[in-house]
């Protein structure tokens, strides 16, 4: 299964909630805004790495560039993906959530 | 008659108060529009960003992947229009893992009890 989620974790709760249903083996994209969920020096940071055990992370690279933020700002093992890159994982996985 | 009492009339303090992120909604970009305004009439225009409204000011900031307009270069003209007033809160940094070093521009970092003192002397908000 995969998860995406395109709201500000600071706004919203939808990272929290996504991770309450996520089942192991599961995959998270972050889009939109949801890419400041990656960062270093936040709260989500240690809530994302007790998690990555069970669950693969993702993120959108262009929407960290539209934001000024490159891999130097993320969280350790979250994997950039294109737009190709965002379409395989759609592809790969039967279904897709959206935490909106 | 409008525009003799406009250019007679009393210059006010406009505190403008950023609270979105960037490119995910419109509210910054439409925030910035209005800013303009208020500079265009020549008030005393104060910009103050809190919460995620910071991630607003970060530095190198890259729309052509998402194929939006590249706003934040507009903070920096801001001086061209004597709006030159730009205060961030610290506990907003702080928890987004941010300093000064970060940000594109010139601000005056202060604490949330310095920024409602700020609030408590404007007369004019605009929220976005």
């Amino acid at each position: 299964m995969l998860h995406t989620i395109n709201k500000s974790p600071f706004e919203k709760d939808s990272l929290t909630t996504c991770l309450r249903y996520a089942e192991d083996g599961a995959s998270i994209l972050f889009i939109e805004d949801a890419v400041y969920a990656c960062t270093k020096g936040t709260e989500f940071e240690k809530i994302i790495q007790d998690h990555q055990e069970n669950i693969k992370f993702y993120v959108l690279g262009p929407d960290l560039e539209a934001r000024g933020l490159d891999n130097s700002n993320l969280t350790n093992s979250i994997e950039i993906v294109d737009y190709k890159g965002f379409v395989k994982l759609v592809a790969d996985n039967e279904k897709t959530q959206n935490w909106l | 008659m409008e525009e003799q009492e406009l250019e007679s009339g009393k210059i006010r303090k406009f505190i403008y108060v950023n609270r979105k992120a960037p490119h995910g909604t419109i509210y910054a970009h439409e925030a910035l529009e209005v800013v303009l305004i208020a500079a265009a009439f020549e008030q005393d225009v104060s910009l103050a960003f809190i919460d995620d409204g910071v991630y607003q000011l970060k530095k190198g900031q890259n729309t052509d992947g998402i194929a939006t307009k590249n706003f934040s270069k507009t903070f920096g003209a801001l001086d061209m229009y004597d709006v030159e007033k730009l205060y961030v809160e610290k506990e907003s940094l702080d928890a987004r893992g941010l300093s000064e070093e970060d940000l594109s521009v010139d601000v005056e970092i202060l604490p949330a009890s310095d920024l409602k003192k700020l609030f408590n002397e404007s007369e004019v908000f605009f929220n976005f």
